[in-house]
C-alpha cells in the first residue's frame, strides 16, 4: 500500500465507526456496512485498517467477509445506485429486458458496473420482496414498480437531467 | 404463579378506548409494495383534506392509519375503511378528494375505485367479499394491514402481549412447551421441523446462558411473508420471541433481518424501543423475574445465511458458512451456547396459539401439518400478493380462486413452489391438499412459501437455468459437491438453453443432481438440484425439444428464437426497418421486407411495432 493512498482514507472516521461498535469483532458486518454507507464502497485501505485495529481480526479475515456478502462492494458505486431485481417473480415477468435496457441506455459494456462518469452503477439483486409489483427496479432506495424497457429509460432520462 | 405489576386486560381496555377515540379509521397500506405505488402521498392528501371534514355517520373525527401490508399488492395503493366495510384499490393522491367528498362527507362510496372481479366484471365493495380475501384464514397475518404498525397501543388493543402476560403469570415454561408441541406447529422457514420439539431440545440445556435467534433472512426470491410480518405487525413477532425465550430460559435474542428490508428493520427497532419503555421487554418484564434483551442484526446479502449454522456464523461477524451438524444449535449454537432458531412466521404463530389454545390451532390443517401457512403468490396470475390459508388447501383454490386465474387468459403451465430449493407442480397436482408431506412426495417442498405461477409462455428449461444460476451464485463454496456440482449443472443448462445441448447431457444432469443432493453439507446444496429434478420429471419433452429440435416451445430462449416477416401480410411500410436498432431489416418501400438473421439480436422491437401484425416468432 502506498503512503499516498493511506493519506486519502479518513482514519478518524473509521475509528469513530469502530468505537460505536466497541471494536468488537462480532460487529464486523455492521462496521463494514457503516463504512460502506460513509464511503459508498469499501476502500482497500479501510479493510486493512479495520483488520489491524480490531482484536482477533486480520486484514485477510476482513477481506474474506467483505467479499463473501453481496452487499459489499470493493469498487466505488455510482451516485445513483440502480438495483434491478431478478428474483423469480421479476424474472418471470421480464426483468432481463429491463436490465438490458438500462445497460444500453447507460452505454455499459459487458462486465462494467459503473458508468465512466461515476453517475450510475447497476447491479442485479436476487429479491427485494416486492414481488407483487414485478418487475421492480430500485434506485437509491426508491422503488420503481412494474418496469418495462421503455419506462426505465424515461426514469433514467429524468435522473440524468436532474444530475446535470 | 407470579404477580405482575401490569394488568394487561386494563392496558387493553385503555388502548381500545384510545383507538375508539380515533373516530372513523381510514387504513392506508404502507407495505413496501404500496409505498412504491405512492401511499405516503395518499396519506398526505388525506391529511390535507381531512382536517375540516364533517364526518360520515356518528364519527366525530377521522384518523388516517398507516398500516402494514394488506397482501393484495397488485392492487395498491389500498385504502380500507373498516367501519363502512369498504375497500378501495389502486388509489392515487388525486382520488383522495373524491373519497373524502363523496364517501366520507356524503356517505356514498366511490364506485370507480372499488375492486372489479376479473371473472364477473362486477364491482365489489367489501374486502371480505373479494375472492382474494374471502378464501383466506389469517393467523400470522391477522393484524397485518389492520393496525398501525408503528403503534404499540394499537397492538395492545388487539390483544398484543396478552399471551406473554399469561405465560409470565403462570410461570411454567414446561407448560408453554407442551402447548406448542400439542399444537403441531412446524417450522415455517422451509424444513418443517416440529417447533415444540426444537424448544424441548433447547430447554433441556436450561441453566446457563442461551439464546433465541429469529431467522428473518428471507432469501428465497419470490417470498415476502416474513417481511410483511416484520413490517406490519412487529409486536406480534417480539411477543413470540419473548414467549420462546421464556420457555427455553434465554435472556438474549437476535433478529437476523436482510439488509434489503430497511423498512422492516426500522419498524422493528421502533417496536423494541416502545416495548422496552412500557416494560413489555427488557429487565423484569411486567414486574416478573424474566429479562429479555432483543438485538437486530442486519444481514449483508447471502442466501446461505438462511441456513441456521451459517446464520449464527454471520451474527458472530464471520463469513456465513454452514458447519456440519451435530452439534445441533440446541446444544452448541451462537457463541457456543444453546440456541433456539425459529423463523419469523413460526414465531408469529406462537402468541395466537398461546391465546386460543393448541386444540384450536390443531383443528386447522391436515393430519401432519397443522394451522395455516402464508404463501407469496406471484408470477403470471391475476391477483398477486400475500395470502394465508389453512394447510391442506389445494393449488387450484389458490391459483384460480384466490389468484383469480392466469393473466391475460393464458393457459396454466406450472407453479414453482419453495423457491430455488423447491420444485414445480403441474396440472396433475392442482387438486392435492398442500401440506409438508404431500409436497415432498410430489418432489417439491413448502419451503418458505413462495408460489410463482407460470403460464404457457414461460420456458421451463430457462426457469431451471435461472434457479441453478441463483444457487450457484449463492453457494458458499465450502463443500465440493455444491461448489463444483452446481457450477457444472449450470453449464449444462446454459448449453441446452443456447441450443447446443446433446441428449447425453440429460443423463449427466440427472447424475450430477443426485450427487449434489446426496453429498452436500447443508440445506442449500441438498435442495439446489430440486428445480432441475422436478422439471426433468414433469417437462422432459421441453428439454428434448430444446436438444433435438433446437426449438423452445414457449418461444423464450433467445438463441432458438427466429423473428420472421410474413410476406403475405407485409405491406412494405418500412416502419420495422426504421425501428430496428441494428439495421437487420432490409427492403424497399412498398416491397416485402426481410430480416437478416445474422444481424438480428431478437429484441422484438419490430414485432411490437408492426401495424399489420406481419412479424412473428418462429
Amino acid at each position: 500500500m502506498s503512503v499516498e493512498s493511506h493519506q486519502k482514507i479518513d482514519t478518524m472516521k473509521l475509528d469513530s465507526i469502530m468505537a460505536q461498535y466497541n471494536y468488537d469483532k462480532a460487529n464486523l458486518i455492521a462496521i463494514l456496512q457503516a463504512v460502506q454507507a460513509e464511503f459508498k464502497y469499501l476502500p482497500e485501505d479501510a479493510i486493512i485498517y479495520i483488520g489491524t485495529k480490531i482484536e482477533g481480526l486480520s486484514p485477510a479475515t476482513v477481506y474474506g467477509v467483505a467479499t463473501f456478502y453481496a452487499q459489499f462492494s470493493l469498487e466505488p458505486k455510482g451516485k445513483y445506485e440502480i438495483k434491478c431485481c431478478d428474483g423469480t417473480a421479476c424474472h418471470v415477468r421480464g426483468s432481463m429486458p429491463v436490465l438490458n435496457a438500462i445497460k444500453s441506455r447507460l452505454k455499459l459494456k459487458d462486465g462494467q458496473m459503473t458508468t465512466d462518469d461515476g453517475m450510475f452503477s447497476v447491479e442485479t439483486v436476487s429479491c427485494l420482496g416486492a414481488c407483487g409489483l414485478a418487475p421492480v427496479v430500485v434506485i437509491n432506495e426508491k422503488v420503481y414498480p412494474q418496469m418495462t424497457s421503455d419506462a426505465v429509460k424515461i426514469v433514467l432520462d429524468t435522473l440524468m437531467s436532474e444530475g446535470k | 404463579m407470579t404477580t405482575l405489576n401490569i394488568d394487561i386486560k386494563e392496558e387493553q381496555r385503555k388502548a381500545q378506548a384510545e383507538v375508539e377515540k380515533q373516530g372513523l379509521r381510514v387504513l392506508v397500506c404502507c407495505g413496501t409494495g404500496c409505498m412504491a405505488n405512492g401511499s405516503l402521498n395518499v396519506i398526505k392528501k388525506f391529511e390535507e383534506l381531512g382536517a375540516n371534514v364533517s364526518i360520515l355517520g356518528d364519527y366525530e373525527k377521522l384518523t388516517i392509519v398507516p398500516t402494514g401490508c394488506h397482501g393484495f399488492c397488485e392492487q395498491g395503493v389500498l385504502v380500507i375503511i373498516p367501519q363502512t366495510h369498504t375497500a378501495y384499490v389502486k388509489v392515487k393522491p388525486e382520488d383522495v378528494e373524491e373519497i373524502v367528498e363523496s364517501h366520507i362527507k356524503g356517505g356514498k362510496p366511490v364506485e370507480r375505485l372499488l375492486y372489479t372481479d376479473p371473472k364477473t366484471n362486477q364491482k365489489v365493495q367489501k374486502s371480505e367479499d373479494i375472492n382474494f380475501y374471502a378464501k383466506q384464514t389469517r393467523t400470522a397475518l391477522a393484524n397485518c394491514g389492520h393496525i398501525n404498525a408503528e403503534s404499540l397501543d394499537e397492538a395492545i388493543a388487539v390483544r398484543g402481549y396478552e399471551a406473554l402476560a399469561n405465560v409470565l403469570k403462570e410461570n411454567n415454561p414446561d407448560a408453554v412447551i407442551d402447548t406448542i408441541v400439542k399444537s403441531g406447529l412446524r417450522g415455517r422457514g422451509g424444513g418443517g421441523f416440529p417447533t415444540g420439539l426444537k424448544w424441548k431440545f433447547t430447554a433441556a440445556n436450561r441453566g446457563g446462558k442461551s439464546y433465541v435467534v429469529c431467522n428473518g433472512d428471507e432469501g428465497d426470491p419470490g417470498a415476502f411473508m416474513d417481511r410483511s410480518v416484520m413490517e406490519g405487525d412487529p409486536h406480534k413477532l417480539l411477543e413470540g420471541i419473548a414467549i420462546a425465550a421464556f420457555a427455553i430460559g434465554a435472556d438474549e435474542a437476535y433478529i437476523y433481518v436482510r439488509a434489503e428490508y430497511p423498512l422492516a428493520i426500522q419498524r422493528l427497532r421502533k417496536a423494541i424501543k416502545d416495548a422496552e419503555e412500557r416494560h413489555f421487554l427488557g429487565k423484569n418484564i411486567m414486574g416478573s423475574e424474566f429479562n429479555l434483551e432483543i438485538h437486530i442484526k442486519e444481514g449483508a446479502g447471502a442466501f446461505v445465511c438462511g441456513e441456521e449454522t451459517a446464520l449464527m456464523a454471520s451474527i458472530e461477524g464471520e463469513r456465513g458458512m454452514p458447519r456440519p451438524k451435530p452439534p445441533f444449535p440446541a446444544n452448541k449454537g451462537l457463541f457456543g451456547r444453546p440456541t433456539l432458531i425459529n423463523n419469523v412466521e413460526t414465531l408469529a404463530n406462537v402468541p395466537v396459539i398461546m391465546l386460543k389454545g393448541a386444540d384450536w390451532f390443531a383443528s386447522m390443517g391436515t393430519e401432519t401439518s397443522k394451522g395455516t401457512k402464508t404463501f407469496a403468490l406471484t408470477g403470471e396470475v391475476n391477483n398477486t400478493g400475500l395470502i394465508e390459508v389453512p394447510m391442506g388447501t389445494t393449488l387450484r383454490e389458490i391459483v384460480f380462486d384466490i389468484g383469480g386465474g392466469i393473466r391475460g387468459g393464458k393457459k396454466f403451465k406450472a407453479v414453482q413452489i419453495g423457491g430455488p430449493s423447491g420444485g414445480c407442480l403441474t396440472e396433475e397436482h392442482l387438486d392435492i391438499p398442500m401440506d409438508y408431506d404431500n409436497l415432498t412426495k410430489a418432489g417439491a417442498m413448502v419451503g418458505s412459501g413462495g408460489l410463482v405461477v407460470m403460464a404457457e409462455d414461460t420456458c421451463i428449461v430457462e426457469v431451471a437455468r435461472f434457479f441453478m444460476n441463483f444457487t450457484q451464485n449463492e453457494s458458499c463454496g465450502k463443500c465440493v459437491p455444491c461448489r463444483e456440482g452446481t457450477k457444472n449443472m449450470l453449464k449444462i443448462l446454459e448449453k441446452i438453453v443456447a441450443g447446443k445441448g446433446e441428449m447425453s447431457d440429460l443423463d449427466l444432469l440427472e447424475e450430477l443432481a443426485v450427487a449434489v443432493k446426496d453429498g452436500s453439507l447443508c440445506g442449500l446444496g441438498k435442495t439446489a438440484p430440486n428445480p432441475v429434478l422436478s422439471t426433468l420429471k414433469y417437462f422432459k419433452d421441453e428439454y428434448i425439444s430444446h436438444i433435438k429440435d433446437k426449438k423452445c416451445p414457449a418461444g423464450v430462449c433467445t438463441a432458438m428464437k427466429k423473428i420472421v416477416i410474413n410476406p403475405e401480410l407485409c405491406r412494405g411500410c418500412t416502419k420495422c426497418a426504421r425501428t430496428c436498432p441494428v439495421g437487420a431489416i432490409e427492403g424497399e418501400l412498398k416491397q416485402v421486407h426481410k430480416i437478416n438473421q445474422d444481424k438480428c439480436i431478437k429484441c422484438e422491437a419490430c414485432l411490437n411495432g408492426c401495424p399489420f401484425k406481419a412479424i412473428g416468432k418462429e
